[in-house]
């Protein structure tokens, strides 16, 4: 059923792909008979309010949360850590302690571990990926720098740079602008945009800024307990999808030209 | 100076203490990175419960507290895992059952057996050549399997999720740690104490963190540590007719009041 909206023909690889997917915590439904295919070559993004399952829905497609029910495919298999390998995730909140002792390059060549294989250590081939990492983000002056001497936008910048230095066939970002500013932020939805077209990854990004999604992502999914809208961004701004997401009492806050009928604020779980 | 190395039990203590330095010294570094200090602690009591089945059964209580000591902080890693209990729970519990089950085979044995007090609060004298043969093989062990498996240790000690995503074999390195750690509080037992060996798991990776950033300057900092007060300690325990777990970690700790205020003037 909820496949309308555009798909982008059929001879691009399906990188993800959730049939009636339904996950709970504790006798609560947080996502509901999910469908939701992601193609290769694509910035999918997925919106939401808080609460709305975001976060989970990203975890299931990496198989970090097993779904009570329905079909998780990445890469046409089941998740497990051998499909993982192409994936660079950037998860919401690092639980990353801020006083690690690393520098900001060895955040980057954690990276690349899986790539090193086990017993050995980084060598020059890999800190010359990691500088090139760190230089398209812009960080390369702080390359030498404790990790936990960074601000958190920076720290933010390096984990992005950790995410995208394995060159995975797929990038999970949850709420990747966090904390960036809006300068570094351009710079980074283009540099995806470049990976995109130069390697033809995919990218699947969570946020609950509308505007970032509508004006980066090729196809979006609006996610609150289901998916309630699964196409192009334009076509998302219809207020009675824009209400079933975000719930009754919207709040007009306007995000760009192409939402400014859309709005959040206050949301109830419409369950 | 010299007399004190002419006795045997005073060269076997020495041997012991640095040999176990880099062990304690490189398995704290994890340890306080990973938040596991009170991981040590419970362990290092479990092993209460496998020196106690040892006399009972007249076997080595070393074999039996390793045992006991790796199933028990394996057991408190996979509670962590899996359970719905946070993991300092799963600790509290699986400490007091270990000990509480000492205790009854101490009573089962019925001959309130004086070695134990030296397992409880460490016991120089008694170190053989054999318990350095079981220093030198188990601590190698710790240190080599740390050094190979070193970027992978830090990576899920960094960030388990993104580790887990990268392929990082998450579950089975959190037990070979706990594994280890458990190897390395049993090892160290008879020369600190199992009451006190838990202080060293913590201390030398906590002094150095106050005065670096960098994971190589810190691990070679908790080494110095280390070695510092196990060697200091023992010395100034055996002319001060000390006990010397006890002196070896206070010298720690004054070592790391040290470093803290050496910590605060650096930024
Ligand atoms: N591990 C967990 N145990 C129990 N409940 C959970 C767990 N993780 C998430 N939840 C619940 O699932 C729901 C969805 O959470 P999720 O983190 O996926 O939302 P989100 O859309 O990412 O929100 P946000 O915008 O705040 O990041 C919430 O109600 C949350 O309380
Ligand atoms: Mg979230």
């Amino acid at each position: 059923m909820k496949e309308h909206g555009a798909d982008i023909g059929n001879k691009k690889a399906v990188y993800a792909e959730l049939q009636d997917v339904w996950v709970g915590y504790y006798n609560k439904w947080v996502l509901k008979s999910i469908y939701l295919k992601c193609y290769q070559g694509e910035i999918f993004g997925i919106v939401g309010p808080n609460g709305g399952g975001k976060s989970t829905l990203l975890k299931v497609i990496l198989g970090l949360v097993r779904p009570q029910k329905g079909v998780v495919k990445l890469f046409g298999h089941r998740p497990d850590k051998h499909t993982r390998l192409e994936v660079g995730y950037l998860p919401q909140i690092s639980k990353a302690d801020r006083s690690f002792p690393v520098t900001a390059l060895d955040v980057v060549l954690m990276g690349l571990y899986n790539r090193i294989g086990f017993f050995k250590r980084p060598g020059s081939k890999s800190r010359e990926i990691a500088m090139e990492m760190l230089a398209r983000i812009n960080m390369a002056e702080h390359a030498e720098k404790p990790f936990g001497l960074l601000s958190g936008g920076q720290q933010q910048r390096v984990h992005i740079a950790r995410a995208l230095a394995s060159k995975p066939k797929l990038l999970v970002l949850d709420e990747p602008s966090t904390g960036v500013d809006s300068v570094a932020q351009e710079d980074f939805y283009e540099l995806l945009a470049k990976f995109r077209d130069e390697m033809n990854i995919s990218v699947i990004m969570v946020s609950h800024d509308i505007g970032v999604i509508t004006a980066h992502a090729d196809r979006i999914a609006c996610l609150n307990l289901e998916i309630h809208y699964h196409g192009e961004p334009d076509s998302c701004f219809e207020p009675e999808i824009m209400q079933k997401v975000y719930g009754k009492n919207l709040n007009i806050m306007v995000h760009d030209s192409r939402c400014a009928t859309c709005s959040l604020k206050k949301h109830e779980h419409n369950d | 100076m010299i007399e004190i190395f002419s006795l045997e039990f005073m060269r076997n203590a020495f041997m012991a203490g640095i040999m176990l330095s880099p062990v304690l010294a490189v398995v704290s570094f994890f340890v306080v990175l990973r938040r596991l200090s009170f991981v040590g602690v419970g362990v290092a009591h479990s092993a209460f419960g496998g020196i106690a089945l040892g006399f009972l059964l007249g076997i080595s209580p070393t074999l039996t507290a390793i045992v006991f000591a790796i199933a028990v902080s394996n057991a408190i890693g996979y509670i962590g895992r899996h359970g719905k209990l946070s993991a300092d729970t799963a600790i509290g519990i699986f400490f007091a059952f270990a000990m509480a089950l000492g205790v009854v085979f101490i009573g089962m044995s019925d001959q309130y057996n004086v070695d134990l007090f030296g397992y409880l609060f460490g016991n120089i004298l008694a170190i053989t050549s054999n318990d350095l043969i079981i220093i030198a093989l188990l601590g190698g062990f710790v240190l080599i399997s740390i050094f190979l498996l070193f970027k992978e240790l830090l990576f899920v000690s960094f960030d388990k999720e993104v580790a887990l995503v990268s392929g990082m074999p998450v579950a089975f390195l959190d037990h070979f740690f706990l594994t280890i750690l458990a190897m390395s509080v049993v090892i160290s037992m008879k020369i600190i104490g199992i009451i006190l060996v838990s202080a060293l798991l913590v201390i030398p990776g906590a002094a150095a963190s106050q005065i670096t950033d960098r994971y190589i300057p810190m691990i070679a900092i908790a080494i110095a540590v280390a070695l510092i007060s196990t060697v200091g300690g023992l010395l100034f325990s055996y002319y001060a007719d000390l006990a010397s777990g006890a002196t070896i970690v206070i010298l720690s700790s004054i070592i790391f009041f040290i470093l803290f205020i050496a910590g605060r003037f650096r930024r």
